[in-house]
C-alpha cells in the first residue's frame, strides 16, 4: 500500500550548497514526522521544499501516491502550513485575519470562540495584529490550523516565541489533531514530547 | 457579512482577496491618496515648465495627463505583494487549493479600485486647469478608465517578478515602462484626436480589446512570477 | 529524435560539439559578409533619391531583422527551459540577450545616421521602425536589469523566462501601435512598401548581409551559449576533469 505521503531520494540545494541528498520518508494517518538538526541543517528549507514552495534538485514528494509538483490543488487542499512569519496582516484585527482564512482553505465548522478561549487569545479578538506580542500571534497561527479541516499539518518551528504553557499547547495539540487521524511533520530543535507515532529525521 | 461564502473556489478567492486588500487600504488611506496626489502634482509640473500658454496647454493636455497617470501606476505598483511577501501571507496563498492565478486577480482587482479608478475619479478636475472641453474630458475618463486597467494587471506582473528585489522600484519601471507604451499611445493620442475633432473608436476598440487581452494572460503570468519570487 | 535532442542538450556534450558548429557558422558567414560588404559598397548602384547614403541599409537592415529574431530566440527557448526545464535552454537565453541588445543598437545607431542626411536630423520620431527599435531596446535592458538583480542562476532564468514570454506577446502589439501612431502624422519613411523593386545588383548584396549577420550571429550565439555553460557547470566533475586534462 502506498502511504499517504511519502518522499523518495530528495536532494535540495540552497544556492551552491547541497543540503541533503537521497532523502526518503513516509507518512500515514495518525502519525508524526519530526525533522530534527542545527540551525542551517536546512529543516527550514526541507519544511519549504514539501510545502512545494521551494522546488527539489531531484525527486519528489508524492501525495496519495501522485507527485505534488503536478496535482497541486489535490495537496493543498489537505495541508495547512505554519512557518515563523505567521502569514497575517498587522493591520487587521485577529477576527478579520481569521475570516480571511476561509476564501483560503476548507474550514472544519468549529466555533470561532471556542477555538480562541482555548488558545487563551479570546480577549484579544478586536485588536489589531499588530498589538499582539510575538507569542499571542503566534496563537493566532495555531488557531489558522484548527478552524481549517485538513488532515497535513505542515508547522515549521512552531514553538518559537512561545512560553512553556504555549509549548504545551502545541504538544496537545498535535497530539490531539494525530490521534483523530491526523498527520503532521514538524521541524523542531527543541526536545518534543508528543504521545502517537513518531518518525524522526536527523539532518546534519 | 457575507459569510455564507465560505465555500473554497476561484469566485470566493478572488473576491475574498479583493475585499481583504480594500479593507486594508481602508485602515491606510495614505496609500490610495499619495498616488493621487503625485498625480496631480506632475500634472501641475507641466504648466510650469511650459509655461501658461492657453492653447500649448490645450494641446498638451491629453498627453501630459496620461504620462502622470501611467507614472502614477507605477508609484502605487510597487508595494503591491511587498506586504505579503515581507509577513508571509503569500506562503499562505501559495499553500492554498484556490490557484494563485486567482487570488493574484483578486489582488490586481483592489489595485485598480484603489489606484486606477480613483485616477479615472479626479482626472476631471485636473482637466480643468488644463482648459481641457468637457466633451473632451469625457473621453479622458473612458481612455483611462480602460487603459488602467490594462496597466495594472501588466504591473501586477512587474509586481510580482520584483517582489522581494533590493532595487525593486526602479527595476519595476524599467520592466513595466516598455510593455504599457501601446496603453500610453492608445490613450493620450485618442483623446488627443477627440480634442482634434478627429473619430475615436479606433483607439477606444484597441484599449478595450487590450484590456480584455491583458486580462486573460496576465494573472497566470502573475501567478508564475509570484511562485518564483517567493522561493 | 527525443534521445539526439536530449544529448544535445546534456551541457558536457553541447559544450565538446559546439566548436565545430560555431566553425562551420562563422566561415560561411564571414565570407558572404565579406562578399556583400565588397558588393555594396562597389557593384551596386547609386540610388537616384538618396546617392550613396543608401549603402547604409547593408548593416541597418540585417542588424533591425537580427534584434528581433534575437528576441524571438530568447523567449522561444525561455519558454521551453520554463516548461521543460531544460537547462541548456535557460542558457541559450540568457545568452541571446546581450547579442540582441548589440544587434538593437547597431539597427538604431545606423538609422539614425542613415537619418542625417535623409531628414536632416539625426532622431526623426516619425518613423515607426525607429520608434519601435528603441521600445525593443528598452525590453532587452529591462530583460537584463531583472537577470542582473536576482542573484540565484536558477530564479534568475525563471523570473526572467516569464518576462521574455510576456514581452513577446506584447511585441507585434507595441509594434502595431507605433506604426498607427506615427500613421497619424504622416511621417518619412526610409522604405516605402510597395515600392519600386529593388535593382537586383542592390538586393543580392542584401540578402547575402541577411543570412551572413545571421550565420555570424549563431556562431556568436553558440560561443556564448558555451562560455554561459561553462560557467553554470564550474562545480561540476565533467568541467574539472576536462580542465585536469588540459583541454578546453
Amino acid at each position: 500500500m502506498t502511504a499517504k505521503l511519502s518522499a523518495d531520494g530528495l536532494t535540495l540545494f540552497r544556492g551552491e550548497r547541497c543540503l541533503f541528498q537521497g532523502l526518503s520518508f513516509a507518512l500515514n494517518p495518525g502519525e508524526l514526522l519530526l525533522l530534527e538538526g542545527r540551525n542551517g541543517s536546512g529543516k527550514t528549507s526541507l519544511m519549504r521544499a514539501i510545502a512545494g514552495l521551494i522546488e527539489f534538485e531531484d525527486g519528489d514528494v508524492l501525495w496519495e501516491g501522485k507527485p505534488i509538483r503536478t496535482n497541486r490543488p489535490d495537496f493543498y487542499g489537505s495541508v495547512v502550513w505554519m512557518q515563523h512569519r505567521v502569514g497575517f496582516k498587522a493591520d487587521l484585527t485577529l477576527v478579520e485575519n481569521l475570516r480571511f482564512e476561509s476564501h483560503l482553505r476548507a474550514q472544519s465548522g468549529a466555533d470561532l470562540d471556542v477555538v480562541l478561549k482555548r488558545l487563551d487569545i479570546d480577549r484579544l479578538k478586536r485588536l489589531p495584529l499588530r498589538s499582539l506580542s510575538a507569542g499571542q500571534q503566534r496563537r493566532v497561527a495555531l488557531a489558522r490550523m484548527l478552524l481549517s479541516s485538513v488532515p497535513l499539518w505542515l508547522m515549521d518551528e512552531p514553538f518559537t516565541n512561545l512560553d512553556r504553557e504555549g509549548r504545551a499547547l502545541v504538544m496537545d495539540l498535535t497530539t490531539e489533531h494525530l490521534s483523530k487521524g491526523g498527520m503532521c511533520i514538524m521541524a523542531a530543535h527543541q526536545d518534543v514530547e508528543i504521545g502517537g507515532n513518531v518518525t524522526k529525521i536527523e539532518l546534519k | 457579512m457575507m459569510s455564507e461564502e465560505d465555500t473554497v473556489g476561484m469566485t470566493s478567492g478572488i473576491l475574498g482577496v479583493a475585499r481583504r486588500d480594500l479593507l486594508l487600504a481602508w485602515k491606510r488611506p495614505g496609500d490610495i491618496l499619495n498616488p493621487l496626489f503625485f498625480f496631480a502634482m506632475v500634472a501641475a509640473l507641466f504648466p510650469l515648465a511650459i509655461g501658461p500658454s492657453p492653447e500649448q496647454l490645450q494641446f498638451s493636455g491629453p498627453a501630459v495627463m496620461w504620462v502622470a497617470a501611467l507614472l502614477a501606476m507605477l508609484l502605487s505598483l510597487n508595494s503591491l505583494f511587498l506586504s505579503d511577501f515581507e509577513d508571509g501571507s503569500l506562503d499562505q496563498m501559495l499553500v492554498s487549493p484556490v490557484p494563485l492565478s486567482a487570488l493574484a486577480l483578486g489582488k490586481t482587482l483592489s489595485h485598480w479600485l484603489t489606484s486606477g479608478l480613483p485616477l479615472v475619479i479626479v482626472s476631471p478636475v485636473v482637466a480643468i486647469t488644463f482648459q481641457m472641453p468637457f466633451a473632451v474630458t469625457g473621453y479622458l475618463m473612458v481612455t483611462l478608465l480602460l487603459g488602467t486597467i490594462s496597466l495594472s494587471l501588466l504591473g501586477s506582473i512587474g509586481a510580482a517578478l520584483t517582489v522581494g528585489l533590493h532595487r525593486g522600484t526602479a527595476l519595476l519601471s524599467l520592466l513595466i515602462l516598455p510593455l504599457a507604451m501601446p496603453v500610453l499611445i492608445f490613450g493620450a493620442r485618442t483623446v488627443s484626436l477627440v480634442a482634434a475633432g478627429d473619430g475615436v473608436a479606433g483607439g477606444l476598440y484597441f484599449l478595450a480589446a487590450y484590456a480584455v487581452l491583458t486580462l486573460s494572460f496576465a494573472p497566470f503570468a502573475t501567478a508564475a512570477a509570484l511562485r518564483i519570487s517567493n522561493e | 529524435m527525443w534521445k539526439f535532442i536530449h544529448q544535445l542538450a546534456s551541457p558536457p556534450h553541447f559544450y565538446r560539439i559546439a566548436p565545430a558548429f560555431i566553425r562551420w557558422l562563422a566561415v560561411p558567414g564571414l565570407l558572404l559578409i565579406a562578399y556583400g560588404t565588397y558588393a555594396g559598397l562597389f557593384v551596386a548602384p547609386m540610388d537616384y533619391q538618396q546617392g550613396d547614403a543608401f549603402r547604409i541599409i547593408y548593416i541597418h537592415v540585417p542588424s533591425a531583422y537580427l534584434s528581433m529574431m534575437a528576441y524571438m530566440i530568447m523567449a522561444v527557448s525561455a519558454g521551453i527551459g520554463l516548461i521543460w526545464r531544460i537547462k541548456l535552454s535557460h542558457a541559450v537565453a540568457a545568452a541571446a540577450a546581450p547579442l540582441g541588445a548589440w544587434f538593437t543598437f547597431l539597427a538604431l545607431a545606423t538609422g539614425s545616421i542613415w537619418g542625417k542626411p535623409m531628414w536632416g536630423t539625426w532622431w526623426e520620431w516619425g518613423d515607426p521602425r525607429l520608434t519601435s527599435e528603441l521600445i525593443m531596446l528598452f525590453l532587452y535592458f529591462g530583460y537584463m536589469a531583472l537577470r542582473g538583480a536576482i542573484d540565484d542562476t536558477a530564479k534568475a532564468d525563471k523570473a526572467s523566462a516569464v518576462l521574455a514570454l510576456v514581452g513577446a506577446v506584447n511585441v507585434p502589439i507595441i509594434h502595431f501601435s507605433v506604426e498607427w501612431w506615427s500613421s497619424l502624422h504622416q511621417g518619412p519613411t526610409i522604405i516605402k512598401e510597395g515600392g519600386p523593386a529593388m535593382d537586383a545588383a542592390m538586393l543580392y548584396p542584401l540578402l547575402a548581409m541577411i543570412l551572413g549577420f545571421t550565420l555570424v550571429f549563431g556562431a556568436l550565439l553558440l560561443r556564448r551559449v558555451r562560455a554561459e555553460v561553462l560557467y553554470r557547470e564550474r562545480r561540476t566533475r565533467w568541467v574539472k576533469e576536462m580542465i585536469l586534462a588540459g583541454g578546453n
